[in-house]
């Protein structure tokens, strides 16, 4: 049993603000996390004093493979004018903000701060995919990177199982594929506005253009079985199964509850934060379950009072369409061993009873690995306040939403759940 | 043998002499591969070696089109992908190995829970020797 967790005191969140993900040749992360900053403060319905911000959390996970550059914490105080006041790096590869958003709640729940900005920053697109994987292997477990598995791969092995366990198929991870590209094509923000059919309009023009064989798709599918639109990565995990490679940023301003109402008479307070931590495959209970998932939740499910029958929404870790499944699952939206027949009937569509990555998910909002969780974070946010715009979620009285986040293959996940009074 | 710390690294040296071994904890036995010195499920420090049979079932699978550095240099590439794989040894504990002497062409016929024995893949000599676990049919 789960230790019944509290804060020290609430903690809301008052302001959120994001660049768009995209791979950007000519924007770096001091650029784009300028971009979302100003964002957050103009989201602050009654103004923000930047001066008034008592600490920064920012989470990176690769830029220091990347950049050369790994002290983030002073270079971003410094952009946005914090500067001397206190400024720290959270590391926990893809789920590296959203353990700066837990710093930031820890911070003020203590009664040490009463304004923190927690935030997630990163810069991947200005190498090539190889070493782009080669950086993101830096979060992965030893004992499979050394026998060859890649993220895909290690994604690709769970799917093996869970097909052979649940009777899925490729069709079944399609659908959530499907869903995502729908999704986002009602997102700006996205990295990939486009949905799988206007991807395959695209590819049929460029075709004709140049004079080159015509692809005849009769439907999404189809396409998503041809090996010329969708190749395989790492079997069955195919390209349109993968999440893109990223450039972003995202914060959001958490305050103490008690002076919430001198930002926004719309806040969202924090009633559930959970972690939990895992292993890799071969020591792993189950490979159709993170047991780092399951102790997120039931640490935020605890502090919260709540099951997940209460959660209306949520944006899971969708770093590929496998993963998804799994987290619906983790999170107890669905049964085990159900999550794939309850995407193939609609339930986690934005007009179903449990929407599920309303965003388009990392899968085509993008996923510039350590601003990620305060993204999936941010669109909550919009849904709860209601200013998603033509993606809200049609639901009446919307007021509970989560997100779960996860680094590397499962190492570390995050259930943040945010509700609206 | 019994004098080698319970590491990551004699893993490694035994499986250039060929041997896939683990650690058993004296106090409540359970086994551990690739080896712990701290034993997880009762905290216990006394551990000693045992060597494991080699045989096992596939648990679980992919076959990689896009591999790391490392495996493009050994010749793997999209139209040669290469199998990674999660196998179930016989005496319990679960390993991570490379899958060899599967058609990584027609990934949809290979089968979980296919009997599979070990195979140990070296790579250089003497000192700089390194070995890949690998699991091939039975
Ligand atoms: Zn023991």
């Amino acid at each position: 049993m789960q230790k019944k967790r509290k804060l020290g005191r609430g903690v809301a969140v008052v302001g959120a603000g994001m660049s768009k993900f995209a791979m950007y040749p000519d924007k770096d992360s001091k650029d784009l996390f300028a971009e979302a900053f100003n964002e957050m403060r103009s989201s602050v319905d009654k103004g923000l004093e930047p001066n008034d911000i008592d600490a920064l959390y920012v989470g990176n996970f690769t830029n220091d493979f990347f950049m050369h550059q790994g002290h983030w914490g002073p270079i971003i105080s410094d952009l946005i004018g914090l500067a001397p006041k206190p400024a720290t790096r959270t590391e926990g590869a893809c789920a590296a903000s959203a353990l700066a958003f837990r710093e930031g709640v820890f911070a003020i729940a203590s009664g040490f701060y009463d304004i923190v900005l927690v935030s997630g920053v990163e810069e991947m697109s200005k190498r090539p995919t190889a070493e782009v994987t080669e950086g993101l292997a830096l979060a992965s477990v030893p004992y499979e990177s050394r026998v060859g598995f890649t993220f895909p791969g290690v994604f690709g092995a769970i799917a093996t199982d869970y097909f052979a366990k649940y009777g899925a198929t490729r069709d079944h991870l399609m659908n959530v594929t499907i869903k995502s590209h729908n999704n986002a094509r009602l997102n700006p923000k996205a990295q990939f506005n486009m949905t799988i059919s206007d991807l395959m309009k695209a590819r049929i023009e460029r075709a004709k253009k140049k004079g080159e064989p015509v692809p005849e798709w009769k439907d999404e599918k189809e396409a998503l079985w041809d090996p010329r639109f969708n190749p395989q990565v790492a079997w069955p995990m195919y390209l349109y199964d993968c999440c893109p490679i990223s450039d972003g940023a995202a914060c959001m301003l958490l305050v103490a509850e008690e002076i919430a109402k001198n930002f926004t008479d719309n806040p969202l307070h924090v009633i559930g934060i959970g972690q939990g931590s895992g292993r890799g495959l071969h020591a792993a209970p189950s490979l159709t379950s993170f047991e780092a998932n399951k102790n997120a939740a039931a640490e935020a499910y605890g502090m919260s009072g709540l099951t997940p029958k209460d959660i209306q929404f949520a944006e899971v870790h969708d770093c590929f369409s496998m993963a998804e499944l799994i987290h619906i699952e983790d999170l107890g939206f669905f049964e085990e061993g159900t999550g794939f027949k309850a995407v193939e009937e609609g339930l986690t569509r934005l007009d179903g009873p449990m929407p599920i990555n309303t965003s388009g998910g990392l899968k085509c909002k993008g996923h510039p690995v350590g601003a990620t969780g305060i993204g999936q974070l941010i669109e909550v946010w919009k849904q709860l306040r209601g200013e998603a715009g033509e993606r809200q979620i049609p639901k009446k009285d919307l007021h509970i939403g989560a997100a779960q986040n996860l680094g590397g293959t499962g190492g570390t996940c995050t259930v943040t759940i945010l509700e609206r009074r | 043998m019994e004098a080698k710390p319970f590491s990551d690294i004699s893993y490694e040296q035994f499986l250039n002499e060929d041997k896939l071994m683990g650690s058993r904890c004296k106090k409540c036995g359970a086994l551990f591969v690739p080896p712990r010195s701290i034993c997880i499920k009762c905290y216990g420090s006394e551990m000693e070696w045992v060597e494991m049979k080699g045989k096992g079932k596939l648990a679980a699978f992919t076959v990689i089109s896009i591999g790391p550095p490392f495996m493009m240099e050994e010749g793997y590439d999209r139209k040669n992908p290469y199998c990674s794989g999660v196998v179930d040894l016989e005496e319990g504990a679960r390993v991570d190995a490379r899958i060899e002497g599967l058609d990584t062409t027609k990934p949809e016929t290979i089968r979980i829970g296919i009997p599979l024995t070990a195979q140990f893949l070296h790579r250089g000599e003497g000192e700089k020797m390194t070995t890949f676990l690998a699991f091939k049919p039975s």
